[in-house]
């Protein structure tokens, strides 16, 4: 219970830093510290980004930051590919479906080193 | 718009929300700024989250205790990160977090 919490506030905390979703860490974080199984880990993750987004996307509302229509149309039409996507997941084995997102992370973490030149004009102006 | 779908299917298959995918894409075909794209994109996820956890939660796989365990703590993580990013040079963490996914990987391929 405490790992489920550490998981859930270091992958919020980081997160918040780098803009990065949480499930990139919730799912190892389950499978490596509680043991789940890689579908666990993926089903479980997915519970625990509905209330991040949420709050995250009313704090970017206000802000005017949210194109609602859009977001509605994508929200509709993404509801065909998250079913895919899932029993997709549900028919591959747990070591490929692990192996997958293996590969998935080291893609974001080469992204996240590309992403920031030492020398990022959109850096924080007090670094 | 075929970002929704492709994000959707990215999201169900690997238990994220799939941001990696909506706000490049919304940047690039849509010419957002990167604001907008990110604060679209949170909003959509709330809806393909909510959505693939119904259909894992259907397959049996979603572990309702431990999701909310690890869900609502990392709301008051993000704010903390956000407040947080306002004030460090984010350079080193982003090199520190590339490591820790890194090292995630390589943990994952061993299991």
């Amino acid at each position: 219970m405490i790992a489920a919490i550490a998981i859930g506030l270091a992958a919020g905390v980081l997160g918040g830093l780098l803009g990065i979703g949480g499930g990139v860490l919730f799912v190892p974080g389950l499978v490596i510290f509680l043991g789940l199984s890689q579908h666990q880990a993926e089903a479980t993750s997915l519970l625990a980004i509905v209330p991040v987004a949420l709050v995250g996307a009313l704090a970017q509302d206000r802000r005017g930051n949210v194109c609602r229509p859009d977001a509605l149309r994508m929200g509709a039409l993404s509801i065909v590919g998250a079913a895919a996507g899932v029993a997709l997941a549900n028919v591959l084995s747990g070591a490929v479906l692990r192996t997958a997102f293996a590969l998935l992370i080291l893609l974001i973490a080469a992204q996240l080193v590309r992403r920031t030149p030492k020398n990022d004009p959109n850096a924080p102006k007090k670094a | 718009m075929a970002i929704g779908t492709a994000a959707g299917l990215f999201s169900g298959l690997f238990g994220v929300g799939g941001g990696t995918v909506i706000v490049p894409l919304l940047v690039l075909w849509l010419a957002y700024g990167e604001r907008e794209a990110t604060g679209t994109s949170l909003a959509t996820i709330v809806f393909i989250a909510a959505f693939a956890t119904a259909v894992q939660a259907a397959y049996g796989n979603v572990r309702l205790l431990d999701g909310l365990l690890v869900g609502v703590p990392a709301v008051g993580g993000v704010m903390i990160g956000t407040w947080c990013q306002q004030r460090l040079a984010t350079r080193s963490i982003a090199l520190l977090f590339a490591a820790v996914l890194v090292a995630a990987a390589v943990e994952l391929l061993l299991e």
